[in-house]
């Protein structure tokens, strides 16, 4: 399996020199929702708190760093950790509510969204960073500022935000943390029991969760160059983030990658072919239809299942 | 502290849910290396006492306290790190994770480190008798592989008190033996223990004394030969007539 990663790695850091501008583009949003999952994962899917508003930290994290730069100057290679503290700091908010007054369930899916939809509703009505009409970043070109002519300079960089997300997931997998984050998903009052702080550690993994997912919110504002509330503080970008896990084995390293590897691709060609012909969204209802099936029939996701198949061959 | 002080002093504690008074003024003494057996009818109480003791539940009225400390307002997981842990009588294992994995988690109470912990969890699985077991995932487990996993679990956090709720229920007479024979070994290796069972003759094998509930209040306390034969208990368990019947 280690073999099976690094080769992978490798193909991944040599692939640019042989894909077009478009096939890069798209591997820049695998990695980066990747990455995205990936940080959702170690709070919904190791410990088992289905957030279901990451998108909030994604927008403070990309509104954070953009104003930062825009106003102040400041290299968005800073921005960016300012944004994830920020994103942390609502994070540990969120968590608080949720976790001390015993919210589980749909309960904390509810106050999450409720969070989110509070910072959309928030940033479409505060004019100093655009309001309604979203906010613009003037493209110079300067690595400083976080702009790259060269799209593959993207690719290298959401290649390395997915690659460290999966490092920080597979070190807390190995360690105290991750064996107590999945004893919680399993039974939290067994945990209590056997002398887990359950509420500290749910909030540690909240807000490791938040500022990761608020670090991937400077990659999305400086590549995309315009921020409009609905879009980065929206429902469906918290969708986008929560199914690839899902869909992949959340609660597990390898998960939310496959899972971006899977969807990313299949939301590309069902958006370029079926767009065409008036069927904008059309994603979307291959997005459900894929959903209904892994619950059906992987109902812990494509790597577990991957993982059964192969362990199955092995012992043929 | 003194050492002949009890391991575990409760003082006086009530619990009333609406209006029912699940526990009444229930004074109780552990003292080290003792079994106390905790016995009463369906309902008499013994499972809120233990939530009342292991921190799941605070009590309205009372005071309880563990090893020099006074337990109020303390949650679960810190009165596990004292050295006072317990079961529960709905076993409640990690159903997808290994054995091993699942014991771990008790384990990794006092051994942060991962290997440590491993290392731990194994020799508490083999004592408890599930070494063969250790590899799989407790969700496929019997009920006797259920009930002695649940005690591996408490007994990886390394206790100096475990609360056992109705670890042998369910189980048939062979399983029943072996596992007081299990409880007999922990307590012999210096744990001390509270124990709340139906089944009779495994409480009167391993208890040194037998506290005995009935509608939320202690209304015996002694040892097993005592309770055995006091007519409050005869009454308690099959209703006054029986007190007064004559025998055969």
């Amino acid at each position: 399996m280690k073999w099976l990663g690094a080769a992978a790695v490798v193909v991944l850091l040599l692939l640019p020199a042989a894909l077009s501008s478009y096939a890069i583009t798209v591997f820049i949003f695998i990695f980066f929702y990747a990455f995205l999952g990936q940080a959702w994962n170690i709070v919904g899917g190791y410990a088992g708190q289905l957030s279901a508003g990451h998108a909030a930290f994604v927008g403070i994290g990309a509104y954070t760093s953009a104003v930062l730069s825009v106003q102040a100057g400041l290299t968005p290679w800073i921005g960016m950790f300012v944004g994830g503290l920020l994103s942390a700091a609502l994070g540990t908010v969120v968590g608080y509510l949720g976790f001390r007054f015993g919210l589980r369930g749909f309960y904390f899916v509810l106050l999450t969204v409720a969070f989110a939809e509070v910072c959309r509703v928030v940033a479409l009505n505060t004019d100093a960073v655009g309001g309604a009409l979203g906010y613009y970043i003037t493209f110079t070109g300067d690595p400083w500022q976080f702009q790259f002519q060269d799209n593959r300079v993207y690719y290298y960089v959401a290649l390395g935000l997915m690659l460290g997300a999966t490092g920080v997931v597979a070190a807390i997998e190995r360690r105290r943390f991750g064996a107590y984050l999945i004893a919680i998903r399993e039974d939290e009052s067994a945990c209590e029991a056997l002398g887990v702080n359950t509420f500290r550690y749910k909030m540690l993994a909240m807000v490791v969760s938040s500022f990761l997912t608020g670090v991937g919110g400077t990659f999305y504002a400086f590549y995309l160059f315009s921020l409009q509330p609905g879009a980065v503080f929206g429902i469906p970008l918290s969708v986008e983030i929560i199914i690839r896990p899902i869909v992949g084995g959340a609660g597990t390293v390898a998960g939310p990658i496959l899972g971006a590897f899977i969807l990313s691709p299949l939301a590309e060609i069902s958006r370029s072919y079926l767009g065409q012909g008036g069927w904008s969204g059309a994603h979307l209802i291959v997005y459900g239809l894929l959903l209904i099936a892994v619950v059906l029939f992987l109902p812990r996701g494509a790597y577990p299942a991957l993982l059964r198949l192969w362990t199955r061959m092995a012992a043929q | 502290m003194s050492p002949g002080a009890p391991l575990l002093q409760v003082t006086a504690i009530s619990k009333r849910f609406g209006g029912l008074v699940a526990v009444r003024d229930l004074s109780l003494e552990v003292a080290r290396g003792e079994v106390l057996g905790l016995i009463g009818p369906n309902g008499a109480g013994k499972t809120t006492a233990f939530h009342l003791i292991s921190g799941f539940l605070a009590p309205d009225t009372g005071l309880v306290r563990f090893d020099g400390h006074l337990l109020a307002g303390l949650k679960p997981h810190a009165i596990c790190d004292l050295g006072l842990v317990r079961t529960f009588q709905i076993v409640r294992p990690f159903p997808h994770l290994s054995v091993l994995d699942n014991v771990r988690v008790g384990a990794l109470a006092r051994r942060p480190r991962m290997a440590e912990a491993r290392a731990k969890a194994q020799e508490v699985i083999d004592q408890v008798g599930l070494g063969a077991k250790a590899e799989q995932r407790a969700g496929g487990l019997t009920l006797a592989e259920r009930k002695r996993l649940e005690l591996a679990r408490a007994l990886a956090t390394e206790p100096t008190l475990l609360l056992l709720d109705e670890v042998m229920a369910g189980l048939n007479p062979t399983e029943t033996a072996a596992i007081v024979g299990l409880i007999r070994r922990i307590n012999e290796g210096g744990v001390s223990i509270l124990l709340i069972e139906h089944n009779m003759k495994a409480v009167m094998a391993l208890s040194h004394r037998i506290a005995v509930l009935s509608f939320g209040e202690k209304i015996v306390e002694g040892t097993p030969a005592v309770v055995a034969n006091h007519p409050r208990v005869i009454e308690a368990y099959l209703g006054e007539e029986y007190v007064h019947a004559p025998a055969g």
